[in-house]
């Protein structure tokens, strides 16, 4: 029974640091794009939309490292991008977090199910699946 | 139309979309993608791209809120993700192959059937019953906390919720959406986890996935700063509000008018899929 709660509270201490973890990530990125999307919109307000047809290579910000060029150039919608990056690895950090969280309770079938489901992500990082 | 104008409907959509989306427990991409693609004349597979990163926006900052209640099963959402990460990284990758028409017409399909999930009254079928072995050699049974103490759970047919998570990931990542409705089939109809823990896990699991594909999406160029800019801080901000207000808010009659629009975008999706204008 002691056992069991000690488990119990364990995992309240690792949902508390994933709820601040998630919020910090939400906030970062929620920031990084709203400053791109000022600078984007100062310099582009007038300009006309054209989203009529999908272009693959119409923003140029199709990979990270292109981003990060971007970025070096302070370019507001490469700054967009990055603040969007920084969401779609939020939810990846928490994988990340959960796989040692799995790690120190020594659940070791879960950090290998955790580890494969990381590395599914981190497959689709390369862009050998976009033909 | 200007860029100006443009970000400024799509804020504005994004922002209505999120609320609602939130008050009635639907993702926000069942009104961005009709009104991107229907209203504002964009590309789908722009529309996507725009909506899988509301997904995670979505995801994320509701799932800041809801890890205090600590009632996530985090074996039952990791174990499942094995198959909607696979999935929805297909889907990701087969989507730009598919016709708009095509892709127009299952997101329809999928829309209706999610506007009827929306009404149908859940039944919690979830017990303590004697489970399947692979529910206890994946130690997916919990408990979780009520007020009269922690009340075990059972998980029960394993295999078929898997299975029916797969399919849910391919939707997913063919259509940018968090795809909730078949979620709620696979976890409450079909492996019995009570709505205190399936509701929750199922928001953890949709970020996860969501971001699986919506990094294919950014490599073939599919996610534009431009769309994906108002997208974000819209339906972010629609969201946050909306789930302070649901406390107090009663849902059911918002539940049905929005089953009604939803309906109305569904039939509008299939037939301009159908009539070839998307």
């Amino acid at each position: 029974m002691s056992l069991t709660r000690k488990n119990f509270f364990a995992d309240r201490d690792i949902q508390v640091i994933l709820g601040t973890l998630l919020r910090v990530g939400v906030i970062a990125s929620m920031s990084v794009v709203l400053v791109g999307g000022f600078l984007y919109l100062l310099s582009n307000h007038s300009a006309p939309v054209d989203y009529g047809d999908f272009n693959p290579n119409k923003s140029g910000l199709s990979s990270i490292f292109a981003i990060f060029i971007g970025l070096r150039e302070l370019d507001p919608k490469a700054i967009i991008q990055f603040g969007t990056l920084l969401l779609i690895f939020t939810p990846v950090a928490r994988v990340v977090f959960s796989i040692f969280s799995f790690l120190i309770e020594r659940d070791y079938l879960y950090v290998l199910i955790g580890s494969f489901v990381l590395m599914v992500i981190l497959y689709s990082l390369s862009d050998k699946l976009v033909g | 139309m200007s860029v100006l104008l443009f970000t400024i409907i799509v804020l504005a959509g994004a922002f209505l979309a999120g609320l609602v989306g939130s008050l009635t427990g639907l993702g926000g991409g069942v009104i961005i993608i009709p009104l991107l693609t229907l209203a504002l004349g964009v590309d789908i597979h722009y529309a996507i791209g725009a909506s899988i990163v509301s997904v995670i926006a979505t995801s994320s900052g509701s799932a800041a809120a809801y890890v205090k209640e600590g009632i996530t099963n985090i074996r039952i959402g990791m174990f499942l993700e094995v198959a909607t990460t696979v999935s929805a990284v297909i889907g990701a990758v087969i989507t730009v192959y598919l016709n708009p028409g095509f892709i127009a017409v299952v997101f329809g399909l999928i829309l209706l059937f999610s506007a009827a999930m929306m009404v149908i009254k859940k039944v919690d079928r979830s017990d303590n019953d004697t489970s399947g072995k692979l529910a206890v050699f994946f130690k997916l049974n919990g408990t979780y906390p009520t007020e009269n103490g922690p009340k075990n759970y059972a998980v029960h047919r394993v295999a078929g919720g898997f299975v029916m998570m797969f399919f849910a990931g391919i939707i997913s990542g063919l259509l940018g959406i968090g795809s909730g409705a078949l979620k709620v089939i696979a976890m409450d109809n079909i492996m019995r986890i009570p709505f205190k823990v399936s509701t929750t896990t199922s928001n953890f699991m949709m970020g996860v996935t969501a971001a699986a594909s919506a990094i294919v999406y950014l490599h073939r160029g599919q996610i534009d700063p431009g769309i994906a800019m108002p997208v974000t801080i819209g339906v972010l901000t629609g969201a946050t509000i909306g789930s302070k207000i649901l406390v107090r808010a009663k849902t059911d009659k918002l539940k049905v008018v929005f089953a009604v629009v939803v309906t109305f975008l569904a039939l509008q999706m299939i037939y301009n899929g159908l009539s070839g204008k998307l």
